[in-house]
């Protein structure tokens, strides 16, 4: 069966501190890595690609150092790699992000399963999965933390909710968005990396996937932001000080003094 | 230093790396605490195709040598010396096999090995045989196509674990050394039985035991190279293996003087670093010398290995496993006392590398009798001129 | 006309202020030896530039960067839409907390307004939860009732969502930012166009545009970003749990019920075969989770300074001890500790309880995000610079195996359950 698995490159945010001398991002030295959610997604099309034999074709829109995302992801088991990189699509929010998506799987021809990250660690917003989905008018299952089954046509998945988890069957071709709990992503094999460094990863541009430059970039971005500015911090209050029976004691007291317990 | 790696050896030592930091860290202190064999992590490691990395391609491994096996073993040790074990055992366990076993015997045990599945382990040490290998009692008695195993073998890494066996045996008593045989034994055959598991000092993790043979039959094919070569195999077996287990204790000081000298950073005592004072830089540096001449020595002794494995490399092998052994215990030693009180706090990895340490200057032949041979071959040079 | 960004290089000082304030590292600076003074010069690379103008106002003082948008059309005619509605979330046939969170926000914003606020209710004999809404500040409530919306399911969901909007043209649209909230909200905006901003902590209108204002932490939480849909409606926007308060219960309140009776097997050219690409099979509750994390007044929360998994047992014991519930930081759910479903922060749960008690958290943005909304923050850690003990209302510092003990202790003590001689 054919899968295909989206995923983003972004920044490593875990080690991005703010310069408390100017309230700003400290920016230099800051590597990029593929998104966490989305080395589930990667896994899990692998095992999946084990289960029924067939192909993982990984794609991402991204600037072109996004390459190397694309490499990661090879040498972790995928078949084949996409890059769509073009000037035109900087500034997009998600839905025209979801629209070059949908465009470039168009293009890519039939897959039965689309597998995504939950959310980016730098956006956040768990959109574009469902996004693409929509434009390519498939069905979708987010959240899903396990795939029961799956064979031509149809697959069973669990999709999680704070309660516990839904059962499903949905029909193929769908897209599916991954949480933690799904798998453990396997690192790079040494016939993974020998391969990824060797192989040739397709380059498409706006016009190669046929994209209306109107929704594309900017342009195809209903949302745009009005400002950025620095939360406004929150203060520290009081440091309990002493031996540990009289610190203890001390913040029992004031708990109790403000009625906390 | 650059030692000139090739694009492919860069690769491994960054995957080995990897590994070791994203999949041994987080469990090597429980594996030790719990003394339990980690096979989740070895299941883990079978992914990578680096458990086949001195294996030939046609048998399923990555096609490359000793000194590859050495880069890998190295930066797992770095980060746990113990489990690190399971793969440079099975590497001892292996090579018998790989140096003297038929194509049909190659066959059949490599692919398996190769995926990282199956493990393999060496057995020629007895209760009455340590270093003394030519007193070793266990018998393999020829009946028409099968051999009868009888014997106990003690202290036998990845015993129990492993699904491969080669075993060293006297077929013939009355030749002394030249009657010994090796032979291929699988877990699982009848009369083939293990011992308790050993509590040790240190790579707790690793499965010691005693391998029993009670009239234990195997078939003829199992036999490798033929009757009487047994001594032979072993040496040639330790030539290719004691890199490893340099390779082993290299790594666990490398590790430790890296943690030595971060920890000395951050350290602050009267006031400053403890890095400031001169008796700690004076011990890192020794550390940190000792250590980078074990790895030259290491290095050009495995490359020297794979360039002609038939050349006579028992001594650099020797001299090879004897000095990062002795470079290891060392280093741990002085690693511990630079971390003072939490040095010996089992909270902290550094006292379980020192409790690793010592095993590497003992098996593979103890270090004394590591300069038996390294004299031995120096003075049969000296005649041979 | 595109969009339009430049650096006036004669203006330019090349103070980097610019550089330093671009959240798309889209500015750097490069040398300009040919100048007598000013020897750097700020570029500006229209790749990663978003139009956000930070660098436009980080330059006040100099005014070297001229940024011009691109006047664009609006997407629909705006006099069209009226209304706020607020998707009332059902889970099992009850409505959840934070659709009555949304109410409270929505009607702030239909009174700036001067507008209506609906609920959506959609299900299956769900009827019977409308008047609740309207008790809770809906001014309206639109039933859907079918069989095929009896469990969330995105394709029946969101489909019959784009259609009442197509037909009712709101101009606001917000949902909980929950499982559903998420998924749901992403497959309508993309079905009808529209923009949508996921996790918003903060929601206000501009009178005169009728703009949302969107403002959702954004870069890990370092920075927080206001966001617009100027030219799209409706604006879509989705909330987490316990970020607004709960509206009041006022039970004087009128309102009306908007039954719509829908087609299913004709709402989507597919028919009742796209209802169905996807079939609910069942439901399998969690029974482990003991205390519900989100809706916990008191949290005791484990971070990578407990320095081993057994650390749990003690933050255990605090919980219980004081009746909060556990949570855990990012670093010691991914070393294995503690299951996920206790993680606080910006990819596990949004908390904002009473009081939470941060044991060996360093205090990452990441985590802060998730619980900085606390009422009273106590922070138990070795390291006195750390994050979280620079914005806890109370600070300890020392180790935690040693202040936890006594504090257990001292609650005991206050509550008369134990004695001990000094």
């Amino acid at each position: 069966m054919n899968f295909i698995v989206c995923i983003k490159q972004v920044p490593a945010t875990t080690d991005v501190k703010i310069d408390s001398n100017t309230n700003t991002l400290k920016r230099e030295g800051v590597e990029s890595i593929i998104n966490p959610f989305d080395e589930y997604a990667i896994e899990e099309a692998v095992r999946l690609k084990e289960r029924t034999g067939g192909k993982v074709t990984v794609i991402t829109m991204g600037p072109p150092q996004a390459e190397n995302a694309l490499r990661e992801a090879l040498s972790r088991g995928c078949d084949e790699g996409i890059l769509v990189s073009d000037r035109a699509f900087a500034g997009a929010d998600t839905l025209a992000t979801s629209y070059t998506l949908a465009q470039t799987i168009r293009k890519i021809g039939e897959f039965d399963v689309i597998i995504c990250g939950k959310q980016a660690s730098d956006g956040d917003t768990a959109q574009v999965g469902p996004g693409v989905a929509e434009k390519l008018n498939i069905p979708h299952i987010a959240y899903v933390g396990k795939v029961e089954d799956i064979k031509p046509g149809t697959m069973k998945v669990q999709r999680m909710m704070e309660d516990g988890h839904d059962i499903f069957d949905v029909s193929l071709p769908a897209l599916i968005t991954v949480v933690k709990e799904i798998n453990n992503p396997r690192l790079p094999s040494l016939k993974g990396m020998i391969f990824s460094k060797k192989a040739v990863i397709k380059k498409w541009t706006a016009a190669d996937i046929s994209a209306d430059a109107d929704k594309i970039g900017l342009s195809g971005s209903p949302t745009q932001v009005m400002k950025i500015f620095y939360p406004p911090a929150r203060q520290g209050g009081e440091k309990l000080t002493g031996e540990p029976q009289d610190q203890a004691a001390a913040l029992v007291s004031k708990m109790k003094e403000l009625k906390l317990i | 230093m650059d030692y000139f790696l090739s694009e492919e050896q860069k690769m491994l030592v960054e995957l080995a790396k990897k590994f070791a930091h994203e999949k041994i860290k987080p469990v090597r202190e429980e594996f030790d605490e719990k003394e339990e064999f980690p096979w989740s992590v070895i299941e883990e490691f079978a992914k990578t195709d680096l458990a086949g990395v001195y294996i030939p391609a046609e048998y399923g491994g990555m096609g490359m040598g000793v000194f590859d096996l050495c880069v890998v073993v190295e930066e797992l040790s770095k980060i746990d010396g113990s489990i690190s074990l399971s793969l440079a055992a099975t590497a001892l366990g292996t090579f018998p096999i790989l140096l003297f076993g038929t194509d049909d015997q190659k066959k059949k045990y490599l692919p398996g090995i190769a995926s990282g599945k199956k493990l393999a382990a060496f057995g020629i040490t007895e209760p009455n045989a340590g270093s003394d290998a030519g007193a070793i009692q266990t018998s393999a008695k020829k009946e028409g196509d099968s051999y009868i195993l009888n014997g106990t073998k003690c202290f036998i890494t990845n015993a129990g674990e492993a699904e491969v066996y080669t075993v060293i045996a006297m077929t013939d008593k009355t030749k002394g050394p030249r009657g010994a045989s090796c032979f291929i034994v699988e877990k699982g055959t009848p009369g083939f039985t293990f011992g308790k598991k050993e509590k040790k000092m240190g790579i707790r993790s690793s499965s010691t035991r005693e391998l029993i043979f009670n009239n234990c039959k195997i078939p003829k094919e199992n036999l490798l190279a033929k009757e009487g070569m047994g001594f032979i195999v072993a040496m040639k077996t330790f030539d290719a293996s004691r890199p490893g287990v340099a390779a082993q204790a290299l790594g666990i000081a490398a590790g430790a003087l890296d943690d030595a000298v971060d920890y000395s950073r951050k350290r602050v005592q009267f006031g400053q670093p403890i890095s400031g004072f001169q008796a700690i830089q004076h011990i890192l540096a020794d550390m940190a010398t000792e250590v980078e001449a074990a790895r030259a020595l290491l290095y050009a002794t495995a490359r020297q290995y794979d360039k002609d494995p038939s050349a006579r490399n028992t001594k650099s092998s020797a001299m090879a496993k004897l000095y990062a052994s002795e470079v290891a215990m060392k280093t741990t030693v002085n690693a511990v006392q630079v971390l003072g009180g939490y040095g010996y706090m089992r909270e902290y990895p550094m006292e379980k590398r020192m409790r690793d340490a010592k095993i590497t200057q003992i098996y593979e032949g103890t270090s004394q009798i590591q300069r038996n041979e390294i004299a031995f071959a120096l003075i049969k040079e000296s005649a041979r001129k | 006309m595109a969009n339009k960004i430049e650096v006036l290089s004669e203006k330019c000082t090349g103070c980097s202020l610019c550089v330093k304030s671009c959240p798309f590292g889209a500015i750097v600076l490069v040398d300009r030896p040919e100048h007598p003074k000013k020897q750097k010069l700020a570029v500006i690379d229209v790749a990663k530039c978003n139009y956000c103008g930070a660098c436009v106002d980080a330059c006040k003082r100099f005014g070297a960067i001229l940024m011009l948008k691109e006047e664009k059309q609006k997407a629909v005619d705006f006099a069209l839409y009226k209304d706020v509605w607020v998707y009332a979330e059902q889970r099992h046939g009850e409505v959840s907390p934070v659709a009555y969170e949304l109410l409270n926000e929505g009607r702030k914003l239909a009174d700036k307004l001067k507008t209506h606020l609906c609920a959506v209710l959609l299900g299956d004999k769900i009827e019977n939860q409308a008047q609740d809404l309207i008790l809770h500040g809906a001014d309206k409530v639109y039933v859907i009732d079918n069989p095929l919306l009896k469990e969330f399911c995105d394709d029946p969901y969101a489909e019959t969502l784009a259609h009442l909007i197509r037909e009712e043209k709101p101009e606001i649209v917000i949902m909980g930012a929950t499982n559903i909230g998420r998924s749901f909200a992403s497959r309508v905006a993309a079905k009808i166009d529209t923009g949508l901003t996921a996790d918003c902590t903060a929601l206000d209108v501009d009178v005169s545009t009728r703009n949302l204002q969107q403002t959702r932490p954004a870069f890990g939480g370092n920075i927080m970003a206001t966001i617009l849909t100027p030219r799209h409606r409706p604006q879509m926007a989705t909330v987490r749990h316990k970020v607004f308060k709960r509206a009041t219960r006022d039970t004087s309140r009128k309102g009306e019920i908007v039954k719509k009776n829908y087609d299913f097997s004709k709402l989507n050219p597919g028919g009742l075969d796209f209802m169905n690409r996807a079939k609910f099979l069942q439901f399998v509750a969690d029974t482990t989770a003991k205390v519900n994390l989100s809706e916990a007044d008191i949290i005791v929360s484990g971070g990578r300074g407990l320095g081993k998994p057994e650390g749990f047992k003690l933050i255990e014991e605090l919980a219980e001890t004081i009746g909060g519930a556990v949570g855990a930081s990012r670093a010691s759910v991914d070393s294995g500790w503690i299951p996920y479903s206790h993680q606080v922060g910006q990819t596990g749960r949004t908390v904002a309880p009473k009081i939470y008690i941060a044991c060996g958290i360093s205090g990452q943005i990441q985590h802060l995000v998730g619980m900085g909304s606390s009422e009273v923050i106590i922070a138990i850690n070795r390291d006195p610079e750390a994050p979280m003990m620079k914005i806890a209302t109370f600070a300890l510092e020392g180790d935690l195996y040693e202040i936890i003990p006594w504090i257990i202790k001292e609650i005991k003590k206050s509550r008369g359950e134990i004695e001990f001689v000094k």
